[in-house]
């Protein structure tokens, strides 16, 4: 078994502790809500998007260490990339998570690379990829609650 | 060797249980997640073997040999259920897949025909989700109120508000023995005194209550008592559902088929009598005959030894975790089984779970299939210590040492 250094690592601790941009976006014109019946894991995502770009997005929610830190680089990853690009940002991190001998997109990844022991932890891999649906929900704009199951 | 205040060796003990014996990420197992389901001795495997084995057969039905032996087992573990609760009689035992199947049942056969419009049903605020919805869906269904007693931040009942609730429209009670989550003993004898001071019957969810201690449902005078065997070290898909044989003969049956009727034309259906009214098509004989070595089991240890044992082991378990710094007990009745929930400042429950597990401890974290219970406390989630008679303090001491590993990672 993996160890949990692999799993909280310093970056992931980081952004538990502190997640980037944890606030409503009032002037969002897009946004969703995720929501993991399992564990009770909630997420609220806001964007702005404006010509296929992501202008501004930010979270609020309540989650796991792995949950809340996931969203926070989500936020941080996609803010002025376009939905394009946003997509492939998910796809490359989707990959890592459930491909386990896909090839790493590391390019695409950056740091969210530091999420990929979540993988070895099978119970904790929906944990880790509530925020992200629940972005392409809210690109899509779905009005349903998105969940993990 | 005995050295414990209830006079069980636990280490004999253990040696029946082979699941325990093994190592789980590197490490020995602490298998703390007995609310969820309990670890099955060797006699309750060794009785599965056995039917499948040696006797396989249907019941009821054939002349042969094999359905006989089959038929006299299945029996025999009716009865085992009956004197587990101390029912009147064999025929007030239903066998139903478990405490969800039977609470269903309760509502299905009983609450629906007798609820109309403006009615009342009353449940708690410490419910399990399967005690929650059957009762919600059909108030729902019938313009009927569903009640909720309150509880104190300790963890019990206000029995007082439930007394105000009680009105002639109020036409079932559906309670908790024990929480899943907290652990209260609820004092169910005086809920149903209460209850039946103004003519209103009494379900009980029985599912935590007894692995934990003796039941007697005539001491306690419920109408409808509920459990499940895989909390009794016995098989899952196996449960039983109690009722006074006076409702369960007025009650329509809750699903149709075979075994439940005593004669059939294309024209008319006779049902048959309890407890078969209930129990149509092919039962589970294998979790009947499992679940009644498991009983056996349990009285051969005995259940007011067990209940010592385990009670000292809880109050080792709280005052080990009430001394961690940023640990916060959830559930802290006075009258108490072996169940301790808990939130950590640092870290959320599945946070706690994962490392836990890392370190070979398995208890469960979440909400507990009791969200309005979580909600009550403010939290969205908990992690949960359940604790058998299986358990030793050295294994509490694994728990605190894998706790100090959390706050360690999340420092």
């Amino acid at each position: 078994m993996p160890g949990l250094n692999d799993l909280y690592q310093e970056i992931l601790l980081d952004h538990n502790s502190k997640p980037r941009n944890y606030r409503k976006l009032e002037e969002a014109n897009r946004s969703a809500d995720g929501y993991n019946p399992l564990c009770g894991d909630q997420i609220q995502l806001y964007l702005k998007v404006e010509d296929d770009k992501i202008i501004d997005v930010a979270f609020q929610g309540t989650g796991c260490a792995i949950s809340r830190a996931s969203a926070s680089m989500l936020t941080q990853s996609v803010k002025g990339q376009s939905v394009e690009r946003a997509q492939e940002i998910f796809d490359a991190f989707h990959t890592m998570l459930t491909e386990p001998d896909a090839e790493l997109d590391y390019d695409t990844l950056d740091d969210l690379e530091c999420l990929a022991g979540v993988s070895e932890f099978p119970t904790r891999i929906k944990c880790a990829v509530l925020a992200w649906h629940t972005l392409r929900a809210a690109l899509d704009g779905k009005t349903e609650d998105v969940t993990t199951e | 060797m005995t050295t414990n205040v209830s006079g069980l060796d636990v280490a004999r003990i253990r040696e029946d249980f082979p699941v325990l014996h093994q190592m789980v990420n590197g490490k020995p197992l602490v298998y703390l997640d007995n609310a969820a389901t309990t670890q099955k001795p060797q006699v309750v495997i060794d009785a599965l073997v056995n039917y499948y084995t040696l006797d396989n057969s249907n019941v009821h039905r054939g002349v042969h040999t094999l359905s006989q032996r089959a038929t006299e087992d299945f029996d025999m573990g009716r009865s085992k259920a009956r004197q587990f609760l101390n029912a009147a009689s064999d025929q007030e035992i239903i066998f139903v897949k478990g405490t969800t199947d039977g609470i269903n049942l309760v509502a299905q056969s009983y609450a629906r025909p007798n609820l109309g419009e403006g009615d009342d049903i009353i449940i708690s605020t410490m419910e399990h989700h399967s005690n929650i919805i059957p009762w919600q869906v059909l108030c729902q269904e019938k313009g009927a109120h569903l009640l909720v007693i309150p509880i104190n931040d300790a963890g019990e009942l206000l029995i007082d508000e439930y007394e105000k609730m009680l009105t002639p429209r109020t036409k079932l009670v559906a309670i908790t023995h024990v929480s899943n989550v907290l652990g209260t003993v609820n004092p169910i004898d005086q809920i149903v005194e209460i209850a039946h001071n103004r003519g209103v019957p009494v379900m009980v969810d029985g599912a935590q209550a007894v692995p934990h201690m003796a039941v007697d449902v005539q001491k306690l005078d419920c109408d409808f008592y509920v459990f499940s065997g895989h909390k009794i070290y016995g098989p899952t898909g196996i449960g039983v559902l109690y009722g006074k044989a006076e409702l369960l003969e007025a009650m329509p049956p809750y699903q149709l088929g075979s075994e439940m009727i005593k004669s059939v034309t294309f024209e008319h259906t006779i049902y048959n009598d309890l407890p078969f009214k209930f129990e149509p098509g092919t039962p589970h004989i294998a979790g009947v005959i499992g679940m009644g070595a498991a009983i056996d089991y349990l009285n051969a240890i005995g259940l007011d030894r067990i209940d010592a044992y385990e009670h000292d082991l809880l109050e080792y378990g709280m005052e080990c975790l009430s001394g961690i710094g940023g640990v916060q007990l959830i559930g802290t009745a006075p009258r108490k089984s072996s169940v301790i929930s808990f939130v950590m400042d640092c870290a959320h429950p599945h946070d706690i779970g994962t490392i836990l597990d890392t370190e070979g401890v398995a208890v469960r974290t979440g909400h507990h299939c009791a969200q309005p219970l979580m909600q009550r406390f403010g939290v969205p989630a908990t992690a949960r210590a359940s604790l058998s008679f299986y358990n030793t303090k050295d294994e509490i001491d694994l728990l605190v040492k894998a706790i100090d590993r959390v706050i360690e990672v999340f420092s």
